[in-house]
């Protein structure tokens, strides 16, 4: 049989193809347009135009999140190429599945300063999973197969590939599939047999045990496996930012979100534990806070796929490297072995926990100028929602408050922006989620300084058909930002006045800007009004629909450890904290 | 701070090196010398790195390296079952007076003379650091005009090769 011979150009549309890749964001430029040619004539892949590069690697993002298949977007060399970069910082942060491909000057002129020329490869280098830089048209398939290897598998994150205009515009025999070859790269998947007895007898041996869920778990499919554990064990789970919806929240054992804005229930668990049965997450500073008095009382079990994140910031006496959903059939196989359908007792860790939940559940205050409260409305957003919904935030008081008071129960509906906290994922991120799952109803609950950054993703929303909500909770401030020069710089608010609310200069209105993107505007000032926006917003589907919820600008986010301090210093409200037993007065 | 000396086996890609100086720049991991070469294998390239840490995070070190798509193998080689070797270039100012005494110098320590001008020598050496360190410090009063080395070169010892288990 002889094969095919194609330009370059023809052979990374073909890649794309024969990858399975059905969407791709992106949007063209002189060193990418060769690839653009042949892309207008594919039959099997959808090209989405979006408004700026940032969008399409944030869209990319919300279309792996949602569905857990890869992302892809394409940009053109230089400032096409830059604009990506935030968005693959991002996707490295939180192990996303991502591809980014980017036209690069001609390989004759590379290193000449050519014009729209950057060096995209060495810029980000530091927060890609791994790069390439094609200069060859017959080099295209492989790289482009491995570079989706590479994305997909192990530790998921993103991948550039930045492909030269003359080797888009070369010539070579296309032949697929073709020989991949990364003797460097080989993801350990399954246990340690000694590792998984170890940590069986730790889980016997533990009277104040915590399940410490990471993201992991969502990227590796394991929600299943984590609720068998959860049912061998009865231990408490505890659900980290990036793992809301690993694991149910109406399951009794759930005792919410640890970290900063974490449950004192959640928080008080990690802090009191003697085992923490780590699965797929990584210490971060926001869940431990000062690391040196986190948990110090804890052995740490820690499964992850990536064994540099064992160790990294707390030393595990039992590190599994594996595949979460492999690591977790066999630990629970050998669970199940050992317990005999006999849970461990922990009545008494129950007693505490269950106590600590009753005294201080989640809950908030209605705001003192008599707007809206923003707690309010995200709540009435996802229960009018209901679980199969996705939810996409941006980053800030309103992130946390969604993560908070949103029920989740199924993974990947929740995206959010967990390492890196970029502001304006949300709008993007739900477009791509939408595009991904298209009979999903899709929200991006943002804030008013996050929907100003990316908004011009509304236009690529109605011309597409991608019939996004949008859930602006508009304080009219830098929320976060506020919240802690009211706590920490005795309220003076530096640079975080944004003249959004209604009482204000109003620059921009957001529903006259939602209307001349072609969306449908909602203006929501009272409380008895927000349902009916949200059901409204839940019925028209022809367009996008963004409501402007004018929300009090003093509410905060509680509980609160704050920054580089202990989580026994967690303050469920202002200057208030937990005590924790009787007469014990922390 | 303790000095490990780690080798590492990779793939001889384009942007290896900076991958690898950025990951120790990235994670704040202090290189002390760095030499790179070809190997016996065709495509594989070896790098030997000298780094300065505490006890824990060389245990990072190497996971991240490990991490990059492109290093095959890393190893810490262990002073004692382990033949390290610095090279020097050392151009030395000399006049009638001094020359006699540098020579003397360059025979105690084994070292070569490979240049010789009328006011100056250039001497090769090689050996473990702490020689070569010696070695400096008996020029240095006749005047050392200019100072060229090579990273620390190093390899285990014994018939055990790095390469074996990676060659098909």
């Amino acid at each position: 049989m002889t094969n095919e011979v194609l330009t370059g150009a023809q052979a990374i549309v073909r890649s794309l193809e024969l990858l399975g890749i059905t969407d791709v964001f992106g949007l063209p430029g002189g060193a990418i347009l060769p690839t653009y040619d042949p892309l207008m004539d594919s039959t099997k892949i959808r090209h989405i135009l979006v408004r700026h590069e940032q969008g399409a690697g944030h869209a990319a993002e919300g279309y792996a999140s949602a569905s857990g298949k890869i992302g892809v977007c394409i940009a053109t060399s230089g400032p096409g190429a830059t604009n990506l970069v935030t968005a693959i910082a991002d996707a490295h942060m939180d192990s996303v599945p991502l591809l980014a491909i980017t036209g690069q000057v001609n390989s004759t002129a590379i290193g000449t300063d050519a014009f729209q020329e950057a060096d995209i490869v060495g810029i980000t280098m530091p927060i890609t999973k791994h790069s390439y830089l094609v200069t060859k048209a017959e080099d295209i398939p492989a790289t482009l197969a491995a570079a989706y290897q590479i994305a997909t598998t192990g530790r998921p994150g993103p991948v550039l590939v930045d492909i030269a205009k003359d080797a888009q515009n070369g010539k070579a025999e296309f032949i697929w599939p073709p020989r991949i070859d990364l003797p460097g790269y080989k993801p350990v998947t399954k246990p340690h047999g000694k590792q998984v007895q170890a940590a069986v007898q730790l889980i016997k041996e533990a009277k104040r045990p915590v399940l410490y869920v990471g993201g992991g778990i969502i990227r590796s499919g394991a929600n299943q496996e984590l609720l068998e554990l959860a049912k061998l064990t009865g231990a408490p789970a505890v659900t980290t930012l990036m793992a809301r919806g690993a694991f149910p929240d109406s399951n009794p054992q759930n005792l919410g979100m640890p970290g900063m804005h974490g449950t004192v229930p959640a928080v008080t668990a990690l802090q009191r534990s003697d085992l923490l049965v780590t699965l797929g997450a990584r210490f971060d500073d926001r869940v431990t806070g000062q690391v040196k008095t986190f948990a110090v009382n804890a052995k740490v079990i820690h499964i992850d796929i990536d064994p540099a994140e064992i160790g990294k910031i707390k030393p595990a006496e039992v590190p599994i490297v594996g595949d979460l959903k492999e690591v977790l059939v066999e630990l629970n196989a050998e669970l199940s072995k050992e317990l005999n359908g006999k849970q461990p007792d922990l009545t008494e860790w129950w007693a505490f926990l269950n106590d600590l939940r009753k005294r201080y559940p989640l809950g908030y205050s209605e705001p003192e100028d008599g707007k809206l409260s923003p707690q309010y409305v995200i709540s009435r957003i996802g229960e009018l929602s209901g679980p199969e919904a996705v939810f996409a935030a941006g980053v800030g008081q309103h992130q946390m408050w969604s993560a908070q008071f949103i029920k989740y129960e199924r993974p990947n509906s929740w995206l959010n922006s967990g390492g890196a906290g970029t502001m304006g994922y949300a709008v993007p991120a739900a477009m791509g989620a939408k595009v991904a799952q298209p009979e999903r109803l899709v929200w991006a609950i943002d804030g008013d300084g996050c929907f100003q950054m990316t908004n011009q993703e509304l236009a690529t929303c109605t011309i597409n058909n991608i019939p996004i909500k949008v859930a602006i909770i508009n304080n009219s401030s830098l929320g976060m930002v506020r919240q802690w020069q009211t706590l920490f710089y005795n309220q003076r608010y530096s640079n975080t006045d944004l003249h959004t609310g209604t009482d204000t200069m109003m620059v921009p209105d957001f529903v006259k800007l939602a209307e001349a993107y072609g969306a449908l505007g909602i203006r929501v000032e009272k409380a008895e009004d927000v349902d009916q926006a949200i059901k409204t917003a839940m019925e028209v589907n022809d367009r996008p629909v963004v409501i402007d919820f004018i929300v009090g600008r003093d509410a905060m986010v509680w509980p609160m450890v704050p920054a580089g301090v202990s989580n026994d210093e967690v303050q469920f409200a202002r200057d208030s904290r937990p005590v924790w037993e009787e007469g014990d007065e922390a | 701070m303790s000095q490990h000396v780690l080798s590492l086996l990779v793939e001889d890609r384009p942007g290896l090196l900076t991958r690898v100086a950025g990951l120790f720049a990235r994670r704040g991991f202090n290189i002390e010398s760095l030499a790179v070469g070809a190997t016996e294998v065709e495509g594989l390239s070896r790098i030997t790195v000298v780094v300065s840490v505490e006890g824990l995070p060389l245990e990072q070190v190497t996971k991240q390296l490990n991490k990059l798509i492109n290093v095959l193998k890393v190893v810490e080689l262990e002073p004692l079952s382990t033949v390290e070797r610095d090279h020097m270039l050392i151009k030395v100012k000399t006049d009638p007076a001094t020359r006699s005494q540098v020579l003397e110098a360059v025979n105690l320590f084994r070292a070569r003379v490979i240049d010789v001008a009328s006011d100056a020598l250039i001497i090769e050496i090689t050996g473990e650091t702490n020689k070569c360190q010696a070695f400096l410090k008996v020029l240095e009063p006749f005047g050392i005009k200019e100072l060229v080395q090579s990273g620390v070169l190093a390899m285990s010892r014994g018939s055990k090769s790095i390469t074996e288990k990676v060659q098909k």
